[in-house]
């Protein structure tokens, strides 16, 4: 009881399920439009459009996106991703997680965070499942 | 001797015949004043033979008679916080470094310092940092006050472990003293909560993301975080794990600060007083401080009997 009192029932946090308009709506590269309001980077790249969730996968600090070194680079401890959030230096452990996407009925795109797509040093990629990209 | 003409004139009024008259009556009542006084003052006791005095301090304070001087000590509520007698050698810098004391006073500058701070500091998003720079700023003192709290948090950390590490050079955890160091192990913990939890109070870029970071690894404990070890078999998610329940909410946001405020302000303080009184009750159970062999002043050594 002592416990179930520190677990609010509801919070007033931003949904983690949201649409995020059309695959056309988007260039091609990185766009940081939706990093403040749910802190996502939406990535389009020749063949897919995929959501990245903006969290270090060293100890949880949003990165910045740096236009033109052309990397994702964490203030934190100094971790660095490529343009498609694949790890490269510093000390995360991982690419950083991709949230679920699917079309609507409209064919808008629906991002849940809650359901994060993983690629964990040797172990299963996650990134080629099924709702972890959209086929472009 | 002419007398001036107002005088005679008084004189003749009131009928007088002589100056004389006039001073001998003034002395009659002078005298009869201080007999009174004498008297009064005879009535007063020595303050310290007062019912008052006798009623707040419980022993006369004997300074001849040691038992006298120990009793003094014992029944006072401030004095008796100390032992009545100490060995010699626990009063040796070089040996104690007083940092178990130094890390106390901290505390108590911290808990004084804190309580000023409350009167100014509302612990909610957007007004909490208006709040540090109107506290730098513009309240009086405000910014000795800040900067005490938080040089003194960093020095009680400091300590704390400087105590620890003397504690462990002289061997002071050994027995009997098992368990007060187990008390103090608890206490560090809860002195590093109490710096962490303060931390993200003022609401800036260093402490919100050192919470991120530190309630990460939250996420991560065994049992207890949504990605740690058997964190999925157990259905912990982000919205039920401990991180939640330490933050309010799956991010770093008002309910974090809030809670951080009261556990800093009021959960842990109150705790950690608790298991000071232990800690510093334990010390004189075991003991008293633990010091190196006794020295002996040469005017107590005996000399050895012939036979």
């Amino acid at each position: 009881m002592f416990v179930r009192f520190f677990l609010p029932r509801a919070i007033f946090e931003p949904s983690s399920i949201f649409k995020i308009g059309f695959p056309g709506d988007y260039a091609l590269g990185v766009d940081t439009k939706w990093q403040q309001a749910y802190r996502v980077w939406v990535i389009k790249t020749s063949d897919r459009l995929f959501v990245v969730y903006a969290r270090c996968t060293h100890l949880g600090c949003t990165p910045d996106w740096k236009a033109s070194e052309n990397k994702f680079k964490c203030p934190c401890h100094g971790s660095g991703y490529d343009s498609e959030a694949i790890n490269f230096e510093g000390p995360a452990p991982r690419p950083m997680d991709r949230a679920h996407v699917e079309l609507d009925a409209e064919g808008q795109v629906v991002v849940d965070t809650s359901v994060l797509k993983k690629w964990p040093k040797g172990e299963k990629n996650e990134f080629n499942d099924p709702g972890a990209y959209i086929p472009l | 001797m002419d007398e001036p003409k107002d005088q005679k004139e008084t004189k003749q009024l009131t009928g007088e015949k002589s100056d004389a008259g006039l001073v001998g009556r003034a002395k009659e009542t002078a005298g009869a004043l201080k007999d009174r006084a004498f008297e009064e003052a005879k009535e007063y006791k020595d303050p310290q033979q007062t019912q008052l005095w006798k009623s707040i301090f419980r022993v006369s304070h004997e300074r001849s008679d040691p038992r006298n001087r120990s009793l003094a000590i014992l029944s006072n509520v401030f004095l008796h916080l100390h032992p009545a007698k100490i060995n010699r050698d626990a009063v040796r810098y070089q040996y104690t470094w007083g940092m178990g004391g130094i890390t106390f006073y901290l505390f108590v500058v911290l808990t004084f310092t804190g309580v000023l701070l409350m009167f100014y500091y509302h612990p909610s998003k957007i007004v909490a940092f208006r709040d540090i720079l109107y506290l730098e700023h513009d309240v009086p003192f405000g910014k000795l006050l800040r900067n005490m709290h938080r040089w003194a948090a960093h020095l009680m950390v400091i300590t704390t472990w400087l105590h620890m590490f003397r504690v462990v050079l002289t061997g002071s955890y050994k027995k009997p003293r098992e368990f007060n160091w187990c008390v103090g192990v608890v206490l560090l913990v809860l002195t590093l909560l109490l710096s962490f939890t303060g931390y993200l109070l003022p609401d800036d870029q260093l402490g919100f993301w050192a919470v991120t970071v530190g309630t990460n690894m939250a996420r991560a404990t065994p049992m207890l975080g949504n990605e740690g070890p058997f964190g999925a078999q157990l259905g912990l998610t982000p919205y039920n794990d401990v991180r939640f329940g330490l933050l309010g909410g799956s991010i770093v946001d008002a309910n974090a600060l809030l809670r951080a405020y009261i556990w800093h302000c009021i959960g842990i303080p109150l705790v950690a007083s608790i298991f000071m009184a232990v800690h510093f009750w334990r010390i004189r159970k075991d003991g008293g401080i633990s010091g190196p062999a006794p020295v002996m002043l040469e005017s107590e050594m005996k000399v050895p009997k012939k036979k």
